[in-house]
């Protein structure tokens, strides 16, 4: 029941987006998002969106993917299509029935609306699609590097991210042998209202609890034994390294958001 | 009370199809002691969690008392009551937070009434020989490692199953909590007339309780017979990256150097009396 779970949305792959250095995705993510709020015609979104077709085609994601991604996302696309129609104002009236009407600008500006919010997912899920969670960390990790002096602790924040990581499996495994372990007691964890399904989850969390706390507890003490004391100092087995063609799609996408601000 | 598995196979499948079973024919009778042993992967655990209902074969059919199982309408609690499992380290899924309570979760589940389930769970706790009395009332929690298991072990007898099945129930254990197991078991064999299942991969427990052995290796059972039969094919179990029990290693070690001992014994006594004999006039020490 719970084997089918996967964790994030990052497919494995070997392309020019996959390689590049995760640093350098991020930042170009948020470069390009922000610019994406400087857009203010759809011509601008027609070249927008022709980037995100280059770049899936680089990345051999399968289009149908990213169109799944946009699911979760359906329900305020159609609610923000459904506000501004309805009760943005102004223009030329189209349609009108009692006190409801709907005027040229609300539509307008609905799809206007909806198109920045679909690409602005697509364009964030792309980064999600080539990075694996454990190059994402990284990458985190060194951006946030600067921000140590003032206090914010960046190595251990991405230490923290790390073993979350490392444990949803493990955690997934255990739960579902708790699972079956009380099934075979007679437990019954599907029929029922949800609040005597609620109450009959406290077998399954309990022993789930209190293994977490034991394994992390046991993982503490694992790494105290070998000198962990936070990350100063601390070298790592994959360095990130930066090339030339990182440099390239920065450059590529300083001159796109430039042309997405100025114009 | 007979099981039975026919054609039954499973296989996995979470991004890599793995086959875990394989064309497994099976009838396991009542009054059986049987010791199930293979290494890690041989789908031991697999086979054990068919034959409790919790998971479902990809093909085949699992027939318990002429009930099908493995068709939809079933009613898994009525097997559950007859089957009991104890999976490896039970004393994981302990949660409540009195023993009492965690030892009457099962009868609870089974909707019997409460003066019943206190029966059952004083049952229970003295078979796995802890104070009623002493112990109901404390958390499962405050306990030692080997007490916990005791718990958990008598949270599945007070469901009065038919059959036992358990996985590795003596990992971890000491020598004095692993003996007091052994007798458990043997108790609720002889005196209590339950069928059991030991998975295991200490072959001295197996040889010496069971009166079936049956080896798996790769999804497949390899040998289905008495333990003094399956435990002469030493070539052939060693090669199954599986151990002797121990006195078997002696004598088959001292056979091979010549003298003509039997190999088919399993207690200490035994063998010391055969090795004696063998050696002639030499006093068992």
């Amino acid at each position: 029941m719970l084997r089918n779970i996967t964790i994030g949305q990052y497919l494995a792959g070997n392309s020019v987006i996959h390689n590049l250095d995760p640093r350098m995705k991020i930042i170009i993510t948020i470069m390009m998002i922000t610019a994406l709020f400087f857009i203010d015609s759809f011509l601008g979104y027609a070249l927008f969106f022709l980037a995100v077709i280059i770049i899936v085609y680089l990345s051999r994601i399968p289009p149908i993917r990213i169109l799944r991604g946009l699911k979760p996302v359906l329900f305020l696309v159609m609610l923000t299509l459904i506000l501004h129609v309805f009760f943005t104002k102004g223009g030329d009236l189209i349609w009108r029935w009692g006190f409801i009407s709907i005027e040229s600008e609300g539509l307008y500006t609905g799809f206007f609306m909806v198109t920045r919010i679909l690409l602005l997912v697509v364009f964030t899920s792309l980064l999600t699609l080539t990075t694996s969670p454990l190059e994402l960390t990284d990458g985190i990790e060194y951006l946030l590097g600067p921000l140590k002096r003032i206090g914010v602790p960046a190595s251990e924040l991405a230490m923290m991210m790390t073993i979350a990581l490392r444990f949803i499996p493990t955690l997934l495994e255990e739960a579902d042998k708790i699972m079956k372990a009380q099934m075979a007691r007679g437990a019954d964890f599907e029929s029922g209202n949800i609040v005597k399904r609620a109450r009959n989850l406290i077998p399954l969390l309990v022993p789930l609890f209190i293994s977490a706390f034991r394994r992390a507890d046991d993982l503490a003490l694992a790494m105290e034994s070998r000198c962990y004391h936070g990350g100063e100092g601390r070298t790592r087995l994959y360095e990130l390294k930066i090339g030339i063609r990182d440099f390239i799609a920065l450059g590529l996408s300083i001159i796109l958001s430039l042309i997405f601000i100025i114009f | 009370m007979l099981i039975e598995l026919k054609n039954v196979s499973h296989i996995y499948d979470d991004g890599q199809v793995t086959e875990a079973l394989r064309n497994i024919n099976l009838t396991i009778r009542e009054r059986e002691f049987i010791g199930l042993v293979g290494h890690t992967g041989s789908g031991k655990s697999t086979l054990v969690q068919l034959l409790n209902g919790l998971i479902k074969p990809s093909t085949g059919t699992i027939t318990i008392d002429g009930l099908n199982i493995t068709e939809g309408k079933t009613s898994l609690l009525g097997i559950r009551r007859k089957i009991g499992l104890v999976f490896q380290y039970p004393e994981h899924q302990l949660f409540e937070e009195t023993i009492y309570g965690d030892v009457a979760f099962g009868p609870r589940n089974l909707q019997l009434e409460e003066e019943e389930v206190e029966i059952r769970v004083r049952e229970a706790l003295e078979l796995v020989g802890l104070d009623y009395e002493e112990f109901k009332d404390r958390s499962p929690f405050n306990l030692s490692g080997g007490q916990q298991r005791k718990v958990a072990i008598a949270g599945v007898l007070a469901m009065k199953p038919e059959v036992l099945i358990l996985d590795e129930p003596s990992a971890g254990l000491d020598p004095q909590g692993r003996q007091q197991l052994i007798n458990l078991l043997e108790y609720l064999y002889e005196e209590k007339g339950m069928t059991i299942i030991l998975v295991s991969h200490r072959m001295e427990e197996i040889a010496r309780l069971s009166n079936r052995v049956i080896v798996m290796s790769e999804g497949e059972i390899i040998f289905d017979d008495r333990p003094e039969k399956v435990f002469s094919e030493v070539e052939r179990i060693r090669q199954l990256g599986l151990d002797l029990p121990e006195i078997t290693e002696i004598l088959w070690r001292l056979n091979k150097k010549g003298l003509q001992v039997r190999t088919d014994l399993f207690s200490l006594t035994e063998a010391v009396e055969e090795i004696s004999k063998e050696l002639r006039g030499a006093e068992p020490c």
